[in-house]
């Protein structure tokens, strides 16, 4: 993949991420700190699906986006073929293993499997 | 680095009001393990460059000292030297407008050193050459007919600052992704692909973004915008970096 697209996925993942986590601040400013954090508002919060939706949503822009701001930093630091081979292909299985994660736990939570 | 200070003989006695310790730094990979630092007392005056003090050494102390220069007017690009902490050309720098009695004299960052003062320009030549730094067209003023590329003066405004580059290499000197990233295009080679895809003569545009938008290309640049403050050209490579990303993300055509 071009670089300039893979950057405007950069920029559009952020931009997308600040909008939802403005959201998913928000509500949480509906609940006290304390009480948003208790186990049944967590799972209530999963089991609602628009909600855990969107929580997804922003594990995959937050997942892409800093990924590749690693991926970035890491071939700054270092140039040679084989590392930044190793660099890019690691990024995208680490970004993989984390939204598969993320979403293993909604999954686990509204089948009742969690 | 180590940095060891040798005072010589000349360095012996105090520095008068006319004049300034200058300290050179000295280097031959093949021999030494590390930078050190030659001072001498050179007398000025009010006109006097860092370059003709470092030409004073050569002459009456140490001919050693490897430095290159040549036109000795800020046009050839030759002299660019770290003095007194910031990429600057010696030729360019008169050493009353320094305001300090000690001048440090050292090679540019993130460039091989070949000796002392000296250093590679391959990479800078490299990165130039590669972003194919001339007019790309099929037809050509020399066998067309009467033929001109005219250009009004609002299409010559949107590059012409950009064709005072004189390939100096202080704007790479200074750039931090230099430092780390020794496949980074560097801010000389961009703003010269800028130079050309802006002027409404190219018709290479595509060929030098497609060159540039690679993973050690213009999205390194963290524009921190040292390359434009160090310019003794006045030519902006921060912005026309910027101004080639607009290209890029679809801003400008």
């Amino acid at each position: 993949m071009r670089e300039s697209i893979i950057m405007k996925i950069h920029y559009g993942t952020a931009l997308a991420a600040i909008a939802l986590v403005a959201v998913h601040i928000l509500i949480r400013l509906t609940q006290g700190f304390s009480e948003s954090l208790q186990y049944e508002s967590v799972i209530a919060n999963y089991k609602f699906l628009p909600y855990a939706g969107m929580l997804e949503i922003i594990l995959i822009l937050l997942s892409i986006h800093g990924f590749n701001g690693l991926r970035v930093i890491l071939l700054e630091l270092k140039q040679g073929r084989a590392y930044e081979k190793a660099v890019s292909y690691g990024c995208v299985a680490a970004m993989i293993a984390l939204i598969t994660y993320g979403t293993r736990t909604i999954i686990m939570v509204n089948t009742g499997t969690g | 680095m180590a940095q060891i200070p040798i005072i010589t003989e000349a360095a012996a006695t105090t520095p008068s009001p006319k004049a300034i310790t200058l300290r050179i730094a000295r280097y031959n990979p093949q021999h030494d393990s590390a930078k050190k630092f030659m001072e001498f007392i050179i007398p000025y005056e009010k006109w006097t460059t860092v370059l003709e003090a470092i030409l004073e050494v050569k002459k009456y102390f140490d001919h050693s000292v490897a430095v290159r220069y040549s036109c000795r007017q800020a046009t050839c690009g030759s002299c660019g030297m770290i003095i007194n902490g910031k990429p600057r050309l010696a030729c360019f720098t008169k050493i009353s407008e320094l305001n300090s009695n000690v001048v440090t004299v050292e090679p540019m960052n993130n460039f091989p050193v070949i000796r002392d003062l000296a250093v590679k320009f391959e990479r800078l030549f490299d990165t130039h050459h590669k972003v194919k730094p001339y007019l790309i067209r099929d037809d050509t003023e020399i066998t067309t007919d009467s033929k001109e590329f005219l250009q009004s003066p609002e299409e010559l405004e949107k590059y012409i600052q950009f064709s005072n580059c004189i390939k100096c290499g202080l704007c790479n000197s200074a750039c931090p992704t230099m430092a780390t990233d020794s496949s980074f295009v560097g801010p000389q080679a961009l703003a010269q692909a800028y130079r050309y895809v802006a002027d409404s003569r190219d018709k290479g545009k595509d060929t030098r973004l497609k060159i540039i938008d690679e993973s050690h290309g213009i999205w390194r640049c963290h524009f921190a915008g040292s390359c434009s403050q160090v310019c003794p050209k006045g030519v902006d490579p921060a912005m026309g970096i910027q101004l080639l990303r607009g290209y890029m993300l679809g801003f400008r055509s």
